[in-house]
């Protein structure tokens, strides 16, 4: 094949190009041929066709996910906001948080095991990126019904492949999720969240300024890892010929990585890095197309000089080629022996390949040819933007008309089955089976972790010689695609306010929130509807909360055919508690505590766990999100956290109360007597009402906490008190803690081995 | 008197260095880094192996690493009694060294298991463990894929007869480790190998829920100050 040189596409105008199996459309190659004033080359087809793919531009999204800046509250933490690799807080003490939820569901589907593990090893690279150290990880994956067999291949690869990787970066996993529900069986959602830290004054961006600062690759050699990948797997719907794309995955080594961790560290200490940005979706094009556009506007590379695993490759391959671990620094020329010996010491390859320059242009030459000549930022910043159409799904009302008040409801003496057939379900059982898989104590800062509601981490000794610091960090995250499925403007904000309940539980209080939506294709106008309410109502809530999102990802395209999954944004949330040793932990944790539930209940059902469970039912109405509540109960749990008068807490989510109840009974193995608040013992056990949590407390503290609770206006009603093997609630019934663990633990390892 | 120097040895991919430094910092003694391809020991007193994936368990668990530099060094000190512990990925590399008798191969369930295990300290007179009572059960974090720990029958003989199987699992065997065997000592007690991580259960607020691993750091600043 003859090298297509810009000189050869000034020759051959009308030479027909491979566009729309790069996944482009005839407006979008017009609009390249009218940028260029020529036909683009093959090198700047490959740069254009990845960099304006949905995953890279965001071109259905956009307009949409502006809310989330046009909205956002005033917040004297943000620091870094969206746009950058991820966003940054300021947590107080000098010291800033960065992190971010990104989805790798299409590739963990196609080879579960290297997918998942490439998802972690992408999102670690985004917060290196930000100049951080990256302290922790946690997963929210959402996989078919628990038995049917495709979940049986997919959900043990995905686990190995994050386990695999993460804990060979020496980095906690310290939360996330695990749901199972059939609508997502051949569209898995594995959503990777990474946290770094680092001081507030060495925070990194990704831009190349400076003319003659050199451009170096580090990391991995180059290979055929993914070629593609960013422009087919992630913009193309899954149908039979996603077989043939097996090997346009990307293959993951946690080692390389772990050394560049290390190494980037290093490179930050020694002050020798002016830009950095890391090679994800899209590699080189990517890279040098978003640093030459936030820089000084141009940059020369000569792609012979990238190093390659595979010398086979074309430059079009190259710049395509998503290898992993590679990252791509700006660095003044004076620093270049200091930056090459730090690599040299961790093993990492580093090659200078191109330098900044004040053209304008990124130019790109291959045997001394010029074969990319474009303006930067066209490519990086200018992609395409649709305003696509959208319409409420024809079935909206009729599945909302459907509410769960028809379904039989069970008798006070069948409340025990009940709680028990919850709690074996595979939504609600115990997920061991899948964490114990991660190395949650590594660093040795992990305060909180699974089953908590929020993992917690100690700031303090992240860093030798830096300040010393008494601030914790928390985090959770959460999403219920069925509540989004029946609303999704309110099941979005029903996540934003799990996962900001699940940080206060903790004593923490939530600050900044990142976000994960998994939708189905943009191209369907219900899809796009189900998607403009979710942003909608998230941005809403974040207002309120006046939590504001620092950054995050779009999955669209899960779905296979016409059959889209639920709509599932997933919510992540970052809390900071000033002192970290008054972190509350998870459920009764002594006898002889008084029990409290804070917040009202109400008749809550429809999307419920029971609803599911019992009667596979989705219908009606998911609970209505009452943010002021929220942000009152969020008030009272902090307060109370930092004047130590919490034991331990929970918070009331899926399965309401009764399961609230057997996990907190679980956490410690301490059981409790409890006599129900309300009229309807069944409404009060399974209700999923919001802003609702469980506390435990010394009986001393209990008035001082009822004043506190009526001075915020957030309900509360003393239950009863800890302590005995079983969980009685009186008058109901009678549970043995271990009867409670033989059924919450068993349910998965006798379905996954 | 200046406090015990003890070496943290940090090898491409040693993940748990900064929790054993911390262990050794908590004890009292000071922690000397002792990175891989130096050959030089800095005098310490001891020597600490942590867990990881040092060369990302390429090969075989610890199988490179037992080539660095340093461990040309640390093998001839350790043989003339240096104090030396290595946990999981260090164990690992001690009985690649052959400092150590047998191997440690793939978990029996075939899953990395991370999980808070009940030990029974079998033997106290060793450099790591006198501080800790005969039988006593200690609870310390596990979090490993390769821990299943064999030998031929005259070598498990041998470490039973010589009292050299320091650690078992209590209650449920986690890796099908061959007669429950947790860690074990070479012939003089100097040289520790375990599973189980000491260092992740040392602090109240962190890590592992029991400070069971602060035994192991008393015992060897003990035999430090009295030696």
């Amino acid at each position: 094949m003859s090298l297509d040189t810009v000189k050869r596409a000034l020759e051959t105008p009308d030479e027909r190009q491979p566009y729309v199996e790069l996944g482009m459309k005839d407006d979008e190659y017009e609009r390249v041929r009218e940028i260029l004033g020529r036909r683009p080359t093959g090198a700047e087809l490959a740069i254009y066709s990845v960099m304006w793919s949905e995953h890279c531009s965001y071109k259905s999204s956009k307009v949409h996910l502006r809310q989330f800046g046009t909205k956002a509250p005033k917040s004297e933490a943000l620091l870094v906001g969206m746009g950058e690799n991820a966003g940054v807080v300021d947590i107080g003490d000098g010291w800033a948080a960065t992190f971010k939820i990104e989805s790798h569901n299409h590739p963990s589907y196609v080879e579960p095991h290297q997918g998942a593990a490439t998802g972690v090893g992408g999102i670690v690279r985004d917060i290196m990126s930000m100049g951080a150290r990256p302290i922790a990880v946690m997963d929210s994956l959402r996989f078919g019904g628990a038995t049917q067999p495709d979940t049986r291949r997919v959900l043990p690869g995905v686990v190995e492949g994050i386990g695999g990787y993460g804990n060979c970066l020496g980095l906690p996993n310290i939360g996330g999720e695990v749901v199972f529900d059939p609508c997502y069986i051949g569209n898995p959602l594995v959503n990777a969240l990474c946290v770094g830290l680092l001081r507030k004054d060495q925070i990194k961006l990704a831009t190349a300024p400076g003319p003659g600062n050199k451009v170096v690759l580090f990391g991995a050699r180059t290979g055929a890892d993914g070629i593609g990948g960013a422009s087919v797997l992630a913009s193309a719907t899954f149908e039979e010929e996603s077989q043939a794309k097996r090997p346009a995955v990307q293959v993951g080594d946690p080692f390389m990585e772990k050394l560049l961790i290390e190494c980037c560290l290093e490179l930050y200490q020694a002050d020798v890095v002016v830009g950095i940005q890391d090679l994800g979706a899209a590699g080189v094009s990517c890279a040098t197309t978003e640093l030459a556009a936030k820089g000084t506007g141009g940059m020369h590379v000569d792609l012979n000089l990238v190093p390659l695993r595979d010398p086979t490759l074309r430059p079009e391959e190259i710049l395509m080629s998503e290898s992993q671990e590679r990252m791509m620094a700006v660095v003044a020329p004076d620093d270049i022996p200091a930056f090459m010996a730090i690599c040299t010491k961790w093993d990492v390859p580093a090659t200078v390949i191109g330098e900044v320059t004040d053209t304008g242009r990124l130019v790109m030459t291959w045997d001394g040819e010029v074969i990319v000549d474009i303006p930067p930022g066209t490519a990086a910043d200018e992609g395409p933007v649709y305003e696509r159409p959208f319409a409420e799904p024809a079935g909206q009302a009729a599945l909302n008309a459907d509410t769960p008040d028809r379904l039989p409801r069970p008798a006070p003496d069948r409340l025990r089955e009940t709680l028990l057939t919850l709690l074996g379900s595979p939504n609600l059982a115990s997920k061991e089976w899948v964490t114990s898989q991660y190395d949650r104590y590594v660093r040795g800062n992990t305060v909180l972790a699974q089953p908590a509601d929020a993992g917690m981490l100690r700031i303090s000794e992240v860093m030798p010689g830096a300040q010393e610091t008494t601030r914790g960090i928390a985090l959770a995250t959460d999403g219920n695609g069925r509540y989004a499925k029946l609303d999704p403007y309110t099941g979005a904000q029903l996540a934003l306010s799990e996962a900001y309940r699940n940080v206060a539980v903790t004593g923490a209080k939530p600050l900044a929130v990142t976000n994960c939506l998994n939708f189905g294709s943009p191209e369907d106008p219900e899809v796009m509807w189900q998607f403009a309410e979710a942003v909608r109502g998230l941005a809403d809530a974040c207002r309120t909360l006046g939590v504001p999102v620092t950054g995050g990802n779009v999955s669209f395209y899960n779905q296979t055919g016409t059959d889209a999954i639920h709509p599932t944004p997933v919510v992540g949330v970052l809390g900071v508690i000033d002192d970290v040793s008054r972190r509350v932990r998870s459920g009764f944790v002594a006898d002889g505590l008084r029990v409290m539930l804070l917040g009202s209940t109400g008749d809550d059902l429809g999307g419920s766990e029971w609803a599911h469970v019992v009667h596979d039912h989705l219908g009606g109405l998911p609970p209505q999100a009452d943010l002021e509540a929220e942000r009152r109960l969020a008030s009272v749990l902090t307060t109370a956290a930092a004047e130590g008068l919490l034991e331990g807490s929970h918070d009331l989510s899926d399965g309401g109360l009764a399961i609230a109840l057997a996990e907190a009974c679980l956490a410690q193995g301490v059981g409790c007597s409890v006599t129900l608040p309300g009229d309807d013992p069944f409404v009060d056990l399974f209700s999923e009402s919001v802003a609702r949590a469980l506390v435990c407390v010394r009986p001393e503290a209990f008035d001082t906490l009822a004043e506190l609770c009526a001075r915020q206006e957030v309900p509360c009603h003393g239950l009863g008190t800890t302590g005995g093997t079983a969980l009685k609630v009186d008058g109901l019934f009678e549970i043995p803690v271990e009867e409670l663990r033989e059924v919450h633990t068993k349910t998965l390892p006798s379905i996954f081995g | 008197m200046s406090a015990a120097r003890v070496g943290i040895v940090t090898f491409p991919g040693t993940l748990d260095d900064q929790d054993a430094a911390r262990a050794v910092r908590l004890a009292g003694a000071e922690a000397v880094p002792l990175w891989h391809a130096d050959r030089d020991l800095r005098g310490v007193d001891a020597v600490f192996l942590p867990g990881g994936f040092s060369y990302g368990d390429y090969l075989r668990c610890g199988a490179i690493s037992r080539f660095a530099p340093l461990m040309d060094e640390l093998i001839p000190a350790a043989r003339s009694g240096l104090p030396v512990l290595g946990t999981c990925n260090g164990f690992q590399i001690l009985c690649e060294a052959h400092l150590l008798p047998g191997a440690l191969t793939r978990n029996a369930g075939l899953h990395y298991i991370c999980r808070d295990q009940r030990i029974r300290v079998e033997n106290t007179g060793t450099a790591w463990t006198r501080e800790f009572t005969p039988g006593q059960e200690i609870v310390l974090p596990i979090k490993h894929g390769e821990g299943r720990y064999v030998a031929d029958a005259q070598t498990l003989a041998a470490l039973e007869r010589d009292g050299r199987v320091v650690f078992r699992y209590a209650g449920d065997n986690p890796n099908g480790s061959l007669n429950d065997i947790a860690g074990i000592a070479n012939e003089a007690g100097n040289i520790v190998g375990l599973m189980p991580h000491p260092e992740h259960a040392v602090e109240e607020l962190t890590g592992a829920p029991s400070v069971d691993g602060r035994g192991f750091f008393t015992s060897i600043l003990k035999k430090l100050v009295n030696a």
